[in-house]
């Protein structure tokens, strides 16, 4: 079986994102970094969203958590959860909001552990910051937490330097688990790890999100991993989505020619040797119209000569 | 996107490889002072690349790549073995350190652009230096500026950009201006560690197209140390796996990969996400297969008592079409039992130097 034939959840949506557009202002300019993004996620899904870096994935990640710092600034849209308005919380809200809600697992979340405190101070500290247990009750849950992502509840005595990244990334994701969050987002959480931890930490999730039901906003570049692991994504360029669509469909069939061009960066394991041209040399989309429904189900920005300007430039200046 | 067949170069046999090792091994001591433990990076490493062949070494963090790679490149002082550079063994030949004549020989593109070029200077200053230094820079101010132009045109970057500084170049950019600077010397061999594991998705594909077109067009010959399985797959006429310091598996890329014959190869490629292939993921099969491997430090089956052997070093077994030098090290090999897809798999292989195998031969 492969991980990603796990069964649907409803499409009760958990998170609803519309038009979420934010800017970064500066003093003489300013960059739209996301623009009038829209999409949701459903009790128990997981949604995949990809793109390469620069293209906003993680902005919109921190406009969820409300975590968007200055210069940074949400200047349109909506972001409503379990029909909360997120936008409009207050900060006490907002506290509670924040890891019970929704919980988030960063990028080199390795290195987002407390150096001088053990793993289990820093799991006892959420328990008794959030769901006000005693210390000795919170000590007992840790344990659970950590036999959880099948880490020997001893290494609780254990400071972080003391674990390998497969360790401390699960111990991360055990914590992210801690208050039973019904949304977990994952930013790119296996980039710095060897393929074979990367495998196991992604089944590992995919087992916790079995058993406690949560839903899954999965952000990486890696699309492989995305199509194996995500029930929907959603392709991303230069802040706009250009493609969204079942996983498997955007895998077996990607319309748009972004999309296409990053399935096509990423070598295969089997069939004959193909040259593969990544991006195309010179293309750059510009000012990408709003999703049309190209098959059922299947989501893409309208391209061609008219939709959307396809502008030649030096090869390099295509990836940036 | 064209989709024609590329049908790998047909790389001689013959002749002079590029770069040989025989027989490498390197230790570490830990401890303190006057502690007499060690611990053993490298061990008994034998890999050959000939002139005009990639050869990727694959394997996860820990398992000795980088440190081979630092052995060839001589900025580690390899504890036993020999480096053959064109058929001279240059730990011999420079005894205490590597010599100008072996840099020109050997260059090195590392795994971080943003940090192996100065940001105080020019990229037209990075060329430059490499053709001074090496003698290449030919008689005339002219001559030297063509080539650096000539040279910018090769990695596909414009002639332009020499006047700029690193920070205004991105991640792909200057990984293309750190090839630009090993290939000034015009060397045989270029040792790339991890050199697209920093960059952006969208570019990685074209940096190894460029490390193809060097190989066809200038007959350069490299070592393509990655973690990344796919782009060995893609990149490297032939792929080595490392695991624990030992070299446990080498062969023709796509047989490798298509058929790995040791449990540590099985689990490096199961742990590969493809949504093509199907049943990529069986927990079971990979948590025995994780469980074996890790089980040891030497050979993953070191110790078992229903292998009679486990006590000695294991030996080479051929896999399959000899056409492919696809051969494993491990006890577990069984020809017949993978008779279906290695029906020609033979006896173990009797390597040609004898210093570094008489362990194996003694156990065969």
């Amino acid at each position: 079986m492969t991980i990603s034939q796990v069964s649907f959840g409803s499409h009760e949506p958990v998170l609803d994102v519309k038009d979420l557009t934010v800017k970064y202002i500066g003093d003489t300019r300013s960059t739209t970094a996301v623009d009038r993004v829209s999409f949701s996620i459903g009790t128990g899904e997981v949604f995949g969203l990809a793109g390469e870096s620069g293209c906003g994935k993680s902005t919109i990640a921190n406009s969820i958590m409300r975590l968007l710092k200055d210069p940074a600034k949400i200047a349109g849209g909506s972001i409503s959860f379990g029909g909360k308005d997120v936008l409009a919380l207050s900060p006490e809200e907002l506290r509670r909001f924040r890891w019970q809600d929704v919980a988030m697992v960063f990028q080199s979340a390795m290195n987002s552990l407390n150096p001088v405190l053990t793993i289990g101070e820093q799991i006892v500290d959420i328990f008794t910051t959030h769901a006000g247990y005693s210390r000795k009750e919170s000590m007992r849950r840790a344990g659970e937490l950590l036999e959880l992502v099948r880490i020997d509840p001893a290494r609780l005595k254990s400071y972080p330097h003391q674990l390998s990244g497969g360790m401390r990334q699960r111990a991360v994701i055990a914590m992210a688990v801690a208050l039973k969050p019904s949304l977990l987002i994952l930013d790119e959480p296996t980039t710095a790890l060897d393929v074979v931890v990367q495998q196991e930490i992604m089944a590992q999730i995919k087992d916790l999100q079995r058993e406690l039901g949560f839903s899954v906003l999965f952000i990486t570049h890696d699309m492989s991993l995305m199509v194996e692991l995500s029930h929907r994504m959603a392709v991303m360029y230069g802040g706009r989505i250009v493609e969204t669509a079942k996983a498997q469909d955007v895998y077996a069939n990607p319309r748009h020619p972004y999309t296409q061009a990053l399935m096509g960066a990423f070598p295969p394991l089997t069939g004959p040797r193909l040259p593969l041209t990544g991006l195309p040399d010179g293309v750059k989309f510009r000012n990408i119209p709003d999703l049309a429904e190209a098959a059922p189900g299947h989501f893409v920005a309208p391209f061609g000569a008219d939709a959307s300007v396809v502008e030649s430039v030096n090869l390099e200046g295509a990836a940036r | 996107m064209s989709h024609s067949l590329v049908t790998p170069p047909a790389v001689s046999n013959t002749g002079t490889p590029a770069l040989e090792i025989r027989g490498l091994g390197k230790t570490f001591p830990i401890g303190g002072l006057f502690s007499r433990d060690s611990v053993r990076a490298l061990h008994g490493i034998d890999l050959t690349i000939a002139k005009g062949e990639i050869v990727a070494l694959v394997g996860e963090s820990g398992s000795g790549k980088s440190t081979l790679a630092r052995c060839v490149a001589r900025l580690e002082k390899p504890s036993s073995g020999e480096i053959l550079i064109d058929g001279v063994d240059v730990l011999k030949r420079d005894r205490f350190q590597a010599s100008r004549a072996f840099r020109a020989q050997l260059q090195m593109v590392f795994q971080d652009p943003f940090g192996s070029l100065n940001p105080a200077h020019r990229m037209d200053h990075f060329l430059r230096r490499s053709l001074a230094i090496h003698g290449r820079s030919g008689g005339t101010e002219q001559e030297t500026q063509t080539r650096l132009e000539e040279l910018m045109t090769t990695v596909g970057l414009q002639a332009d950009m020499l006047n700029s500084y690193p920070h205004e170049l991105s991640g792909g950019q200057r990984q293309r201006v750190a090839i630009a600077r090993a290939l000034a010397v015009e060397p045989q061999v270029i040792l790339a560690d991890e050199p697209t594991s920093m960059l952006d998705v969208s570019v990685r594909i074209g940096v190894l197209n460029l490390m193809r077109k060097l190989r066809d067009e200038q007959g350069i010959s490299m070592l393509y140390i990655t973690h990344d399985l796919a782009s060995a797959r893609y990149l490297a006429d032939r792929t080595a796996v490392m695991f624990s310091g030992e070299l446990v598996e080498e062969g023709e890329s796509l047989d490798l990969l298509a058929n790995p014959a040791h449990p540590y190869t099985q689990l490096l490629v199961s742990a590969v996400p493809d949504p093509a292939r199907a049943g990529s993921y069986d927990p079971v099969r990979r948590a025995e297969l994780r469980q074996a491997v890790m089980a040891s430090t030497h050979c993953a089956f070191h110790g078992d008592p229903n292998q009679a052997c486990s006590s000695e070093e294991p030996v080479r077994h051929q896999v399959g079409d000899p056409e492919n030098r696809h051969w494993v090290r491990c006890h577990l090999y069984r020809p017949w039992a993978a008779a279906g897809s290695h029906a020609l798999a033979s006896e173990p292989i009797q390597t040609s130097h004898p210093s570094s195998n008489a362990q194996e031969e003694a156990s065969a």
